[in-house]
């Protein structure tokens, strides 16, 4: 198995994902490192990649002018970052930035938009996936609309 | 001597009072304030209803004449004994503060030694419960046990019953048979005015020693046991008790606490006339110098706002929801915290409810839909 | 079902009363945020002060009146009674302002404790969120000082904010060491003043180190913290009754008798505060209980 195809299979977003969709989406990965402090895409870049991280820490930002950046979600080991890429009109919301030296592999949008177009099993897969995790993060922002801390005396 | 049954007529009762006034007790019986029949202390016979009774029913009390001069011809009236047990306002403790130093002054009032005149059967058992409730934990209650431990109790069988009454329902009565001194039964007969007296402790024999007395007759001890099961085949309300535990806890959501919570004004009257009703808070004073502080423990209701209050807000705002409160603790979650129910069947609440809501309507309805939602399901 | 009761026997011996306060000297105050202090009591006679982690005082301030409050010191130095207050209501509030040498009125401990010695033996993750760490400290203390009596051991805290947090130099200190897992997360700050995780408490279980068939979880914050903490255990895989909570109601006498803070059939102050979850879900998380 190629390094890229065994990496792939590690990681919980692609757990026990048939070995032969693993290999088709193979082709529009590559392995990237991010250094503390460099940013990934900023907010209104096209969204055209996303990336299922390794190791690492990352940080969604968004600047409000006087406020400065603020910090509204962290990534890390095992996470997916980006799904504006499936949506319209496909461009990205937030800045990110790595907060410590980060590993990712980083997959090409409209290529497996094209795998899956090619594939719709291995599509409904994906959307699957990502739907969940889509749902997660859903959850956990309407948490933080409760204030979950404020009135423990 | 224990379990013997003697007579007593009609004129040594207040004999009775008198050996229990010479024996330092603080005779606290029936008597008739602001037309209705308290509890108080009474001196002498005369301060007895002599020759009144009540009429009842949801929402209703009126004291109406009787056409005999009997002492007991009533049921229970707005005050129960826990007044006296458990008294409405108390000083806990005093707090005294100079320089950096913080002392703690525990009440030490004497305790009251009382002799409950007309104690009846379902009062009893409410006094069982608190017992329960104060001094059967972890922890006890001192001031409620000091109380108690002092305590005389004549008890009264009931020989009519009131429109609100269910003891029967509950088991806790008409008959008073255990936990007195002394249990009376009053009997009227034609001419002949007298008690037939149940001894219950070695306490009320010695009392009993100093009162004139008359061993009872079978033919009196069969005509008192009648005059009871007649009360007991006369209650004014009925509650079934079959599963009540488990069928209020399935029934926390049901549409019918929305319902009654229309009607409840949430006065938290029924709290205060129930017998077992044991909620308190505290209040902490202090002196316009802030030199000394006490700390005072009022009893409080579940009805009230303030009552399940944590920080943010109260936890029972809505008023079906402490109704339900009230309702499933009396009857449902008392069982699993004391192995009892908080009911006596004595009808306070529902007759000094001011809208008349009455418990064992409240139960009936739930018991009722469920019951017709079960037979739909099977028709 | 209708017991017929019998009268009971009375106990004669008058206890000591449960419900007057003895006298603490505050030793020290420290400020953990910008409205939560944490305070250091030393009994005025010397006698010291044992009690069980989970466990809660009732602390009387002169004149003004009295609060339940946690106990979060170490239970293996039972010579300090600590205290963490927020300054939230009429009591809590002035008590914040207390000064050293300033005399309080305590009454207690109170309440059940966490399982930390049923717990030997298994992993441990302990969830805390906002000022609820405050009763869980106890229960950290005596489990790093019993350390090999655990497996793996998990200490996951959420608060609002990197201001918000309590107890920042233990946690610094805990997560220094090589043998527990602590994970710290914010619900948003600015990246000069935080370089840690921002997200919800509950973000943080599925990456925390145990075994969900051998371990025991020990939950405290505010209710709905708690109900959607138990969500995500469960997900993990663990049974209701791995599973602990520390309930919060109006304590008012701590003994059971003057009736506030029940929770259906239970007490909270003597039953409580700390339940096991299968003992209470019935009723956890229906509305006005």
């Amino acid at each position: 198995m190629a390094t890229l195809e065994r990496l792939l299979s590690e990681h919980p977003f692609f757990k026990d994902l048939d070995p032969r969709y693993i290999q088709l989406i193979a082709g529009c990965a590559q392995e990237v490192t991010f250094k503390a402090g460099e940013f990934i895409f900023r907010e209104g870049d096209p969204a055209s990649r996303f990336w299922v991280i390794r190791n690492g820490r990352i940080s969604l930002e968004v600047f409000a002018p006087g406020r400065g950046p603020i910090m509204i979600e962290t990534l890390g080991e095992g996470d997916v970052m980006g799904w504006s890429w499936m949506v319209p009109p496909y461009r990205k919301q937030y800045d990110a930035r790595a907060l410590e030296l980060t590993r990712a592999l980083e997959f090409d949008a409209m290529c497996i938009r094209g795998k899956c177009d090619e594939e719709p099993k291995l599509g409904y897969e994906l959307f699957k996936r990502f739907s969940q995790i889509i749902g997660q993060r859903l959850q956990a922002t309407r948490l933080r609309l409760i204030d979950l801390y404020g009135s423990h005396a | 001597m224990i379990g013997e049954q003697v007579l007593i007529e009609r004129q040594d009762i207040q004999k009775l009072l008198d050996v229990l006034h010479q024996k330092g007790y603080e005779t606290v019986g029936p008597t008739i304030r602001e037309g209705a029949i308290v509890y108080d202390q009474i001196a002498s016979v005369e301060e007895l209803p002599i020759g009144w009774t009540d009429e009842q029913d949801g929402g209703t009390y009126r004291l109406k004449r009787r056409n005999d001069q009997a002492l007991f011809g009533y049921v229970v009236g707005p005050y129960s004994w826990k007044k006296f047990l458990h008294p409405p306002v108390l000083s806990l403790w005093k707090a005294k503060k100079s320089g950096k130093s913080l002392e703690i002054i525990p009440n030490s009032d004497e305790i009251p030694q009382y002799a409950f005149i007309g104690v009846r059967s379902c009062e009893l058992h409410a006094i069982f419960i608190q017992d329960r409730v104060f001094t059967n934990g972890k922890f006890t209650d001192p001031h409620y046990q000091a109380r108690r431990q002092k305590i005389f109790i004549i008890a009264v069988n009931c020989v009519q019953a009131g429109g609100t009454c269910f003891c029967v329902s509950m088991k806790t009565g008409p008959k008073a048979t255990v936990g007195f001194d002394l249990a009376l039964t009053e009997i009227i007969d034609g001419q002949r005015h007298y008690f037939v007296v149940e001894v219950g402790t070695e306490k009320g024999a010695e009392i009993l020693q100093k009162v004139p007395t008359k061993p009872a007759q079978p033919s009196d001890k069969k005509s008192a046991d009648e005059r009871v099961a007649q009360a007991a085949q006369r209650m004014g309300r009925q509650l079934d008790t079959t599963d009540i535990k488990e069928l209020l806890y399935r029934n926390l959501e049901h549409p019918r606490w929305d319902e009654v919570a229309t009607r409840c004004l949430t006065c938290a009257n029924c709290t205060m006339v129930c017998p077992t009703c044991f909620c308190t808070t505290v209040e902490d004073v202090t002196d316009l110098i802030g030199a000394e502080a006490e700390r005072v423990r009022r009893w409080d209701s579940c009805f009230t706002l303030d009552f399940s209050y944590v920080h943010g807000g109260s936890v029972r705002a809505s008023v079906k929801s402490r109704y339900r409160q009230w309702l499933t603790h009396k009857l449902a979650s008392w069982i699993d915290q004391f192995g009892t129910s908080g009911c006596v069947g004595c009808g306070r609440c529902i007759t000094w409810c001011p809208v008349g809501i009455d418990i064992t309507e409240e139960v009936r309805a739930i018991r009722q839909s469920e019951s017709a939602q079960l037979s739909e399901r099977r028709g | 079902m209708v017991v017929t009761l019998k009268p009971q026997q009375i106990p004669v011996a008058v206890s000591t009363d449960p419900m007057v306060p003895v006298p603490y000297r505050l030793l020290r105050v420290r400020r953990e945020t910008s409205d939560t202090f944490t305070f250091e009591f030393g009994s005025v006679d010397g006698s010291r002060f044992p009690f069980a982690p989970g466990q809660f005082n009732m602390l009387y301030l002169f004149g003004v009146g009295e609060v339940p409050i946690s106990i979060s010191g170490d239970p293996e130095r039972p010579e300090i009674l600590v205290h963490t207050v927020r300054a939230v209501g009429t009591v809590t509030t002035p008590f914040c302002k207390l000064k050293p040498g300033d005399i309080i009125g305590v009454r207690g401990p109170f309440g059940s404790s966490w399982p930390v010695v049923e717990a030997a033996g298994n992993d441990v993750v302990i969830v805390a969120g906002g000022v609820g760490l405050a009763p869980l400290r106890p229960a950290i203390y005596h489990i790093l000082n019993h350390r090999g009596e655990y497996g793996r051991v998990a200490v996951l805290y959420g608060a609002r904010s990197p201001g918000d947090m309590l107890y920042k130099k233990e946690l610094a200190e805990w997560r220094g060491r090589f043998d527990v897992q602590v994970e710290v997360t914010v619900d948003a700050a600015k990246p000069d003043e935080w370089q840690g995780n921002v997200g919800v408490v509950t973000t943080l279980i599925p990456r925390a180190h145990f075994d969900p068939h051998h371990v025991t979880a020990l939950v405290c914050g505010p209710e709905i913290m708690m109900r959607f903490t138990i969500l995500e255990l469960q997900k993990r895989g663990l049974r209701d009754d791995q599973i602990y909570i520390s309930m919060e109601r109006n304590m008012k006498c701590a003994i059971g008798f003057c009736g506030h803070c029940q929770y259906g059939p239970n007490f909270v102050c003597k039953d409580g505060p700390v339940f096991r979850f299968d003992r209470v879900k019935e009723i956890f998380g229906k509305r006005e209980i």
